[in-house]
C-alpha cells in the first residue's frame, strides 16, 4: 500500500483517536509511517499513552471512608 | 424505543421494578455498583470531596424520586451519572467557583488547534515511577485545572473507561465532539506532566532531552 505523507499537525489531530484504535487502516498506516521518522510525534504518542494509563487506574478517585454507609443512611432516612 | 429492555439483565430489571414500588433496599442495590463512578464524576467537576459527596447523595435521592422517568432506554448507571453531572454543574454554577478554574489557557494556533508545549521524550516510564507520589499529585492538579468540558470527557472516557458512544450519550454531545475534547484533554495533561517541566518523572535523567523543533 502506498502511504501518503502526513504533517505533524495532522498527526496531533488524530493522535488520540489512534491511541483509542479509532482510525481506519489507511490513516493508521500514514500515522505509523510518520511515527517511524518523527521523534517529536513519537514522544507525544508515548506521553499520551502514559497519560491514558495513569489516568485509567483511577487511584485519584478513591471513595472517602464511610461514603457507602452515609449514602445508605441518607437514602433510608429520606 | 424498540427492544430497549434488552439493556437490563434480569436482576437489574427485577430490582428496578421493586425500587419503582418504593423499595429502598432494592434501589440501593442498583446504586451500589455505580457509587464510585457517581462520586468520581462529582468530585472531578467540583474539585472538592465534601461537596462531591453532598452532590452524589443528592443525585441518588433525585434518581429515586424520579425513577418513574427512567425508561430503560439507557443503562441505569448512564442515567444516574447524567443526573450526577447535572447536579454537580448546578452546584458549580451556584457557587461560582468555576470562575477560578481554567487558569492555564491551552496553547492553540490561529486555527484553534492544540500545539503541544514541548516534545519531551516520555518513553521510559517504569511502573514504579507511575506510582510516585509527586507524579500522582501533579496528575491530580493537572486534571483539576483542565477546563470543565475537557475534564468531564476525560473522566468518563479515561477514568471510568466508558466508550466514546456512552460518553457522548451522557454529556449529550456528538461522538466527534467527544473525540475532539478527549484529544485536548489528553494533550493538556501530557503537557502538564511531560518531564520537560522539570525532568523529575524519569528515573534516568541522563536519557532525557528537551526538544523544541521551532
Amino acid at each position: 500500500m502506498r502511504v501518503i505523507e502526513i504533517s505533524c499537525l495532522e498527526v496531533w489531530r488524530e493522535i488520540s483517536n489512534y491511541v483509542d484504535g479509532e482510525v481506519d487502516a489507511e490513516l493508521r498506516a500514514r500515522l505509523e509511517a510518520h511515527f517511524k521518522v518523527c521523534a517529536h510525534c513519537t514522544a507525544i504518542l508515548d506521553g499520551m499513552r502514559n497519560v491514558v494509563k495513569l489516568v485509567g487506574d483511577g487511584v485519584e478517585y478513591e471513595l472517602p471512608d464511610g461514603f457507602s454507609q452515609r449514602l445508605y443512611r441518607k437514602l433510608m432516612d429520606r | 424505543m424498540g427492544g430497549a429492555k434488552a439493556h437490563l439483565d434480569a436482576t437489574e430489571a427485577d430490582l428496578l421494578e421493586r425500587a419503582r414500588q418504593g423499595d429502598k433496599e432494592a434501589f440501593y442495590s442498583l446504586v451500589c455498583p455505580c457509587e464510585r463512578s457517581v462520586y468520581t464524576a462529582a468530585v472531578s467537576i467540583l474539585n472538592n470531596p465534601a461537596d462531591a459527596e453532598d452532590v452524589a447523595q443528592e443525585a441518588v435521592l433525585k434518581a429515586f424520586t424520579h425513577l418513574a422517568r427512567f425508561r430503560a432506554e439507557a443503562k441505569f448507571s448512564t442515567w444516574l451519572i447524567q443526573i450526577t453531572i447535572n447536579e454537580a454543574r448546578l452546584k458549580l454554577r451556584k457557587d461560582r467557583r468555576h470562575l477560578q478554574e481554567s487558569l492555564d489557557e491551552p496553547h492553540t494556533n490561529e486555527d484553534g488547534e492544540y500545539i503541544p508545549k514541548d516534545f519531551a521524550d516520555w518513553r521510559e516510564v517504569p511502573s514504579e515511577t507511575l506510582q510516585q507520589k509527586e507524579l500522582r499529585e501533579a496528575l491530580k492538579r493537572a486534571i483539576a485545572h483542565l477546563p470543565l468540558k475537557y475534564r468531564e470527557v476525560l473522566i468518563l472516557r479515561d477514568v471510568q473507561q466508558r466508550t466514546i458512544k456512552e460518553t457522548a450519550q451522557i454529556l449529550d454531545l456528538t461522538e466527534g465532539a467527544v473525540k475532539t475534547r478527549l484529544l485536548r484533554a489528553r494533550l493538556q495533561i501530557r503537557d502538564a506532566l511531560a518531564p520537560g517541566v522539570d525532568g523529575t518523572w524519569t528515573t534516568s535523567k541522563a536519557g532525557y532531552q528537551k526538544v523544541r523543533p521551532w
